[in-house]
């Protein structure tokens, strides 16, 4: 089934950051200012449902960023399997069904029929106008019209009975796992997590968690045989495209990030470490950069790297890789817009640090500037590196949105919720509306988007005492 | 009983929700009457300060308070609802706190904010009000008052902020003034001049006076009755003059043995052990049995109050009982050092130090002017010595002590140590050197990396320096010394806001010691420190000295620790030093007249010694345009015409010591 | 502190020259000319004429930064980069790539911008203070809690949901103002309430957090203690003086925006069809107008640093530590 790897940019980049984070956290939990906080983080409700929620989009964007060459069966070898000219991801695979059923254009929600009128040939000969029976959605049903309703209410009932199934085995084994640890029975560990007196929180973790999969499971059953949010223009499963666009505004928010950080660290310490010329220099460069208007320079970029794209278009060895190639860029000019303001929050804290009097024991012990700088400043400025990045993503999500209805955002053809906004705005003043399109895309992004801002607000609380305090 | 103007039962305040709130006052009775002052004293945490907010309804929101009555005259404070309180705050009873800089709002007017106090009890046409802000003004002694009305808090030293915070108070003709901590934050001759204003105004007005402070010092000068408090009780209650002659509570007695001063300077300070316990728990025993060396079974019990004479009181078993005043053998240990390292050559001499810091102004930021922090000291340690250096904040005398380090690149002038110039000494030979010269900082808090582990910390200067290459030795060495400044070896692997104040300053000895230095500048270790943890650190700096033979320049602006460890001290002012000889002739005949008065502006733990304060009027210049002349004679009590055109010359006297002043020089 | 002024004024200078040459080189060295003219005549069937002409319409056919061919200064003026980057300088835009003129194309179309940018920012500047006020008076009970989590969830909705949603549910489903459009004089109102509107609901949730934020930080200040030693109501303290100090952030972070607002709001202008900078920016983009795009890169920057300068010259007007010191 699986052919040849391939390993895109934006792939490589997000495991190289997935590697980083798990250093990060061990050196972190060895580190009692660190881990404390993050303690607090687990302790929280919200800090934990988010978590739920957030860790379901992490697993799609993972799955999907696992490429490869499926192996086909190709009609001309005789049924000899061929590897396939187009890439897809470990996700494409696990949801092929979504993928391929594809109808000939709109359809509404749950719907059996197209959203258009079209000529239909009877079998007598006649041709009558109406709404054609879709390909794959409720194709299962003799008389849609009699049968629909009931068999939406056995999809769900059974999604909700499978979800409920998996729900249950999975707090048993939470349960059982807490009593093992607390060296406890099961049923201290049972009571102590039904009455919710547990540390961390596991019963608002597990509602969480349960609602997750009973949404998951009763959407496996529907779009088995439907599509649950409609089909698009040319007919491609609304909700495929939604979950394919997860990757894309993850990648967006933690990749830009990660662009950033090196620069907006190293610079920002060492302008207020340094002082002198080499602030005034960094000021200058940030200054310059920071009174470009953002999506301006974004659109400048955007647009010279398209020129460059389209006289170089033989470069590139596919549309997915000329896609991801321009996700990336998209990445790093977003990063260049925004490194300025964690650079200048840097330097102000850089340069009270140096007054403090550990740096200048350090100082009066003849510590060298680098070891003052890798030993005192950075470790006491990385909460706030934290914090910004948390903070920065769900804005960045939000951009990339806007970004793209301008066209100066994801490829065209890379699914994106700006994408799926942008084509679906056109439709609006069509007559009914279609809607689906943007809602889903709406949904989906603003579940992100509200879990990270949650989760934000808990980390920073969390991270930063004196905000703590003022509470 | 009508003389009783405030009246506090059984006053309870806890701060924070959860399992275990901190039970910050845990059942307090005052009776404050009309017209005296009533001093408050207590250690940092023992909830004097949130009893003060309590009476004045002020709490921060996590705070709330539990139960018990505050009666001021018949109207009960704590039953009124929040409009009617709003009549008595600012009304009958008034509040100034301890940090004036923080206290007043940035960008008002002083005279909006007092106006706005005068307006809310007495209506009042533009006029009127005017007249009362700048007569409100005159009486606190604020100089130029029509002209200060008008400007912003910052534009007034601290001062003249405290001065317009008691104006404010009074604006409402207050019964009761409760003054948290009201001169603190303030130098010496500051708080010479606010505490006589205190006292001048209480007689002009007949109000009384709920004045919270840790000071025994401020306590004997202005107190008429004294209650102590300890963990969120009152422990002791007494007449000021009774209570300074015979403290009743172990607590109280200790406390007087562990104040510094030359008389006991032969010996260590008694010390109380230990910290006060924390409060978010409920006591069954006495809170301070941990601490008390005269603790016994009974003591398993709470004390309950024991009614001793009129109203003076006392919450102790011992009370009343015949062996409550048993003289405690005497631990002291001889001072080994006596006599030792007599006429040695200098360890440090700095001539002529000067730290300049450029003002830049205009398009091109000119050079304009310069901050003259330090604008020619000369001064010399002997090795195993101590020299005091003394002075009021901003005084520049912080600057030394980093300008002798090159922690701030000195001006002009000469720093040889160990005849070393270090001046011109940079990179590695600098760096080099460094293990010789070590400091400890102020602020406990901020002196140490909060993530690093104590271990680490300790070993930072070792690696630096290259003392102890293997690691292993260093972890055995960070152990002993660890133990030498008094601290359990599993300290190197925790970090450090885990320790106490106290604690903290001994892990910065500690780190200090790492690298053998031979000086230690000491800049104001004590001063963030209650009176029993500094007797602590006192005690172990002395014996350091005597074990190792280290030299100390200690920077502080407390003379009773200058009395107590000093062989030498150089007084300053304004960047220069004013006068400099051995510690026990100068504090006895200070002979420039500064050092007159920052000497006789120091209160004195004693209410019957009455001296006399010679008060200096107005406050420090600024370093950046310092007066022509002598730096001092603007405020100088005895001024004369040759001050104000030359600065005289830091001369030595027959008797060894070093003046800068011509009242002097001429022998008047 | 004219001193002061005229020296960050100085300090604009360094920065728009570096602003200058950054987009020379995105525009003209990442790309060349030829590129440009490929791209825009169409991609493979291009002849050499061709690109040579429409370099030659446009002035671009001349070397970057120096040109052998002329003389004296020329050799410097004549160039790329002094004709087309050295000139914006003196707010000499040139003609865009479908030969019109900039210059009178930006001043007809700020107005527009503002009609809708000020609008927002005044009355969603007003609302977000009066709603942050509130939930600082209300601080610590449920109105507190409840308004934060709905400010999170108004700030998590996309801008151009509330844009889509907002045009949906007032013009299409209730008819109460015309979906798009755009005309003059006082006729324009009707067009300009929905965009405003939405403008402004879309802010709440940001900047009401913010505020609050800064209110709340004032209320823990010891002067506050003091206010209310001195036996001061609830509002007194909070409008005189919570309110007083937390506007010091709030007038500077305003000033700044300023002279931004006449670059109008790219995806509301566009959204609703107003002829603004914004929807102009958008245009240019969307038909790679390089000309225009690089005219409103440095306008922008110069409307930037003014914001810049404004807030410096806004600090020592409202706070008296800085204008008195």
């Amino acid at each position: 089934m699986i052919g040849e790897w391939v390993i895109l940019w934006t792939d490589a980049l997000i495991f190289l950051l997935l590697l980083f984070s798990t250093a990060f956290g061990i050196y972190a939990a060895r580190k009692e200012h660190l881990r404390g906080p993050w303690r607090l983080v687990v302790r929280s409700r919200v800090g934990v449902s988010t978590l739920v929620i957030l860790s379901f989009y992490v697993i799609v964007g993972l799955l999907d960023s696992v490429h490869f060459y499926p192996l086909v069966n190709s009609v001309e070898k005789g049924g000899a399997q061929t590897q396939s000219a187009e890439v897809i991801s470990l996700f494409d695979h696990l949801v092929t069904p979504l993928r391929e059923r594809q109808e000939k254009t709109y359809s509404a929600p749950l719907a059996t029929h197209l959203y258009a009128k079209e000529n239909i040939e009877l079998p007598n000969g006649e041709v009558i106008r109406d709404y054609p029976r879709l390909e794959f959605g409720g194709a299962h049903l003799t008389m849609p019209e009699v049968e629909w309703s009931e068999d939406i209410l056995r999809l769900s009932a059974m999604g909700v009975i499978k979800g409920l199934l998996v729900s249950i085995v999975i707090t048993n084994i939470l349960i059982m796992l807490l009593a093992a640890r607390w060296n406890g029975t099961y049923g201290d560990a049972a009571k102590l997590l039904i009455t919710g007196k547990t540390v961390i929180p596991w019963r608002t973790a597990l509602i969480t968690l349960m609602f997750v999969i009973l949404i998951l499971f009763w959407s496996i059953e529907l779009s088995s045989h439907y599509h649950i949010l409609g089909t698009d223009k040319v007919g491609e499963d609304v909700f495929y495209q939604a979950l394919k666009s997860i990757r894309t505004g993850l990648l967006i928010g933690t990749l830009t990030t990660l662009v950033m950080l090196p620069a907006a660290i190293l610079l920002g310490i060492m302008a207020g470490y340094y002082r002198g010329w080499v602030d005034d220099l960094i000021q200058y460069v940030y200054t310059t950069l920071n009174s470009i208007p953002g999506v301006l320079l974004i659109a400048a970029a955007i647009l010279m790297l398209q020129i460059y794209m389209s006289n170089h278009a033989d470069e590139f060895n596919s549309l997915v890789e000329r896609a991801d190639l321009r996700l990336l860029f998209l990445c790093i000019i977003l990063g260049v817009t925004s490194w300025t303001g964690l650079c200048r929050l840097l330097r102000g804290e850089a340069m009270k640090l140096r007054e403090v009097d550990y740096v200048q024991a350090a100082v009066a012990f003849g510590v060298g500037h680098f070891q003052i700088i890798v030993r005192h400043i950075l470790p006491n400025v990385l909460h706030i590196v934290l914090i910004t990045v948390v903070l920065d993503f769900s804005g960045l999500v939000l951009a990339e949105a806007v970004l793209s209805y301008v066209n100066i955002g994801v490829d065209p053809t890379m699914n994106s919720w700006g994408n799926m906004i942008n084509s679906a705005r056109l439709e609006m003043a069509r007559e009914p509306v279609v809607w689906w399109s943007l809602l889903a895309s709406m949904i989906f992004m603003f579940v992100l988007v509200l879990s990270a801002n949650l989760f934000s607000d808990v980390v920073r609380d969390a991270f930063d005492p004196r905000l703590r305090s003022s509470r | 009983m009508s003389d009783i103007l405030l009246n506090v039962k059984k006053l309870e305040t806890w701060l924070g929700d959860g399992e275990r709130p901190v039970r910050a006052v845990d059942g307090v009775d005052l009776k404050i009457r009309k017209g005296e002052t009533f001093a408050l004293l207590g250690e940092s945490g023992c909830g004097k300060s949130i009893t003060a907010l309590s009476l004045m309804r002020l709490l921060p929101p996590s705070g709330r308070i539990k139960g018990g009555q505050v009666l001021l005259g018949d109207t009960s404070l704590l039953d009124l609802p929040e409009y009617a309180m709003r009549e008595e705050r600012g009304g009958r009873m008034a509040m100034i706190f301890q940090e004036p800089m923080t206290s007043l709002n940035p960008v008002l007017t002083i005279g909006q904010q007092i106006g706005e106090a005068v307006k809310i009890r007495e209506e009042a046409d533009s006029s009127s009000l005017r007249q009362r802000i700048i007569e409100l003004l005159d009486s606190v002694g604020i100089p130029d008052p029509e002209r200060r009305a008008s400007e912003y808090p910052h534009q007034l030293s601290g001062g003249m902020k405290q001065r317009v915070m008691i104006a404010m108070a009074l604006a409402g003709r207050p019964e009761l003034l409760i003054a948290d901590e009201p001169t603190t934050a303030l130098d010496v001759t500051i708080q010479a001049q606010v505490l006589s204003l205190l006292k001048a105004l209480q007689k002009q007005t007949g109000m009384a006076i709920l004045l919270i402070t840790h000071d025994l010092g401020v306590v004997a000068e202005v107190a008429d009755r004294v209650a102590v408090m300890y963990a969120g009780q009152i422990i002791e209650l007494a007449g000021c003059e009774h209570f300074f002659r015979k403290p009743q509570h172990p607590y109280s007695q200790k406390l007087f043995k562990s104040l510094p001063d030359s008389k006991k300077r032969a010996q260590r300070l008694a010390v109380i052990n230990g910290t006060v316990p924390a409060l978010n728990q409920v006591f069954t025993a006495c809170r301070f049995i941990d601490r008390c060396h005269r603790a016994f079974e009974a003591c398993e019990q709470a004390p309950e109050w024991t009614q001793l004479e009129s109203d003076e009181g006392v919450r102790c078993h011992l009370a009343g009982r015949a062996d409550q005043w048993l003289r405690e053998a005497p631990a002291e240990e001889p001072d080994h050092l006596a006599g030792q390292a007599e006429g040695m050559a200098s360890l440090l001499e700095v001539k002529g130090l000067k730290v300049h810091f450029p003002i830049h102004k205009g398009v091109f930021k000119r050079t304009v002017g310069y901050v003259k922090a330090v604008d020619g000291v000369s001064l010399a340690i002997s090795p195993g010595k101590t020299l005091a250096l003394v002075g009021e904040s901003g005084c520049g005398k912080t600057t030394v002590g980093k300008g002798i380090l090159q922690l701030i690149k000195p001006t002009a002038g000469s720093v040889s140590f160990a005849s070393d110039e270090l001046t011109q000494l940079s990179g590695s030979a600098l760096r080099n050197r460094r293990s010789e010269l070590q400091i400890i900082f102020q602020d406990p808090v901020a002196s140490m990396n909060p993530r690093m582990l104590v271990g680490d910390i300790i070993e930072e200067g070792m690696k630096a320096q290259k003392i102890v290459r293997n690691s292993e030795q260093r972890r055995s060495r960070v152990a002993e010394l660890l133990e030498q400044v008094g601290l359990p070896s599993d300290a190197a692997s925790r970090y450090p806001h885990e320790f106490s104040g106290g604690q903290r300053q001994r892990i910065c000895i500690a780190r200090a010691l790492a690298v053998d230095p031979k000086l230690i500048i000491c800049d104001e270790p004590t001063s963030a420190l209650d009176v029993s943890v500094q007797a602590q650190i006192l005690n172990l700096l002395k014996s350091l000295q005597s074990s190792r033979g280290l030299a100390y320049l200690f920077i502080t602006h407390n003379i009773s620790v200058v009395a107590y460890l000093a062989d030498e001290v150089a007084v300053m002012y304004l960047g220069r030093i004013v006068e400099r000889g051995a510690v026990d002739q100068l504090l006895a005949s200070p002979r420039h007249p500064y050092t007159q008065a920052l000497l006789s502006a120091v209160p004195v733990a004693d209410p019957n010694l009455k001296r006399k304060v010679i008060r200096l009027e107005g406050d420090m210049p600024s370093p950046a345009n310092p007066p022509a002349g002598c730096h001092f004679h603007p405020r100088c009590p005895v001024v004369m015409d040759q001050c104000r055109l030359a600065c005289p010359e830091l001369l030595e006297q027959s008797d060894g010591r070093h003046v800068s002043c011509f009242r002097v020089e001429k022998g008047l | 502190m004219i001193a002061y002024i005229i020296r960050r004024a100085l300090y604009a200078i360094p920065i728009l020259l570096g602003v200058n040459i950054l987009t020379f080189v995105l525009f003209f060295v990442v790309n060349s000319p030829d590129d440009m003219a490929r791209m825009h005549l169409g991609m493979k069937r291009v002849t050499p004429e061709a690109i040579e002409t429409w370099k030659a319409e446009r002035g671009y056919d001349k070397p970057l930064l120096f040109n052998e061919s002329s003389q004296g200064v020329d050799q410097f003026t004549d160039t790329i980069f002094f004709q087309k980057s050295l000139k914006l300088f003196q707010f000499d835009f040139g003609s865009s790539d479908s030969d019109r003129d900039i210059g009178y194309d930006i001043s007809q179309r700020m107005w527009p911008s503002l009609a809708i940018a000020i609008p927002v920012l005044i009355v969603g500047l007003m609302v977000n203070i009066t709603y942050a006020l509130l939930i600082a008076f209300f601080r610590a009970t449920y109105i507190d809690i409840w308004s934060v989590v709905l400010c999170v969830v108004m700030m998590s909705i996309s801008g151009l949901f509330y844009i889509i949603g907002g045009q949906y549910l007032v013009s299409k489903l209730l008819h109460l103002v015309p979906i798009s459009g755009y005309d003059t004089g006082f006729s324009a109102v009707k067009f300009l309430i929905l965009p405003v509107l939405i403008g402004v609901v879309g802010g709440i949730g940001a900047g009401t957090r913010w505020y609050r934020t800064l209110f709340l930080e004032e209320i823990n200040r010891d002067y506050v203690r003091t206010a209310r030693a001195k036996g001061l109501s609830e509002v007194v303290v909070l409008f005189r003086h919570v309110l007083k100090n937390a506007m010091i952030p709030i007038l500077t972070g305003v000033v700044v925006v300023l002279p931004l607002l006449f670059m109008g709001s790219l995806i509301t202008e566009s959204f609703f069809g107003i002829p603004g900078l914004g929807s102009y920016t958008i245009d240019a983009i969307s038909r790679q107008d390089f000309a225009i795009v690089r005219a409103m890169v440095f306008l922008g920057s110069v409307l930037y640093i003014l914001g810049l300068l404004l807030t410096d010259i806004s600090y020592t007007l409202v706070d008296p530590r800085v204008r008195l010191s």
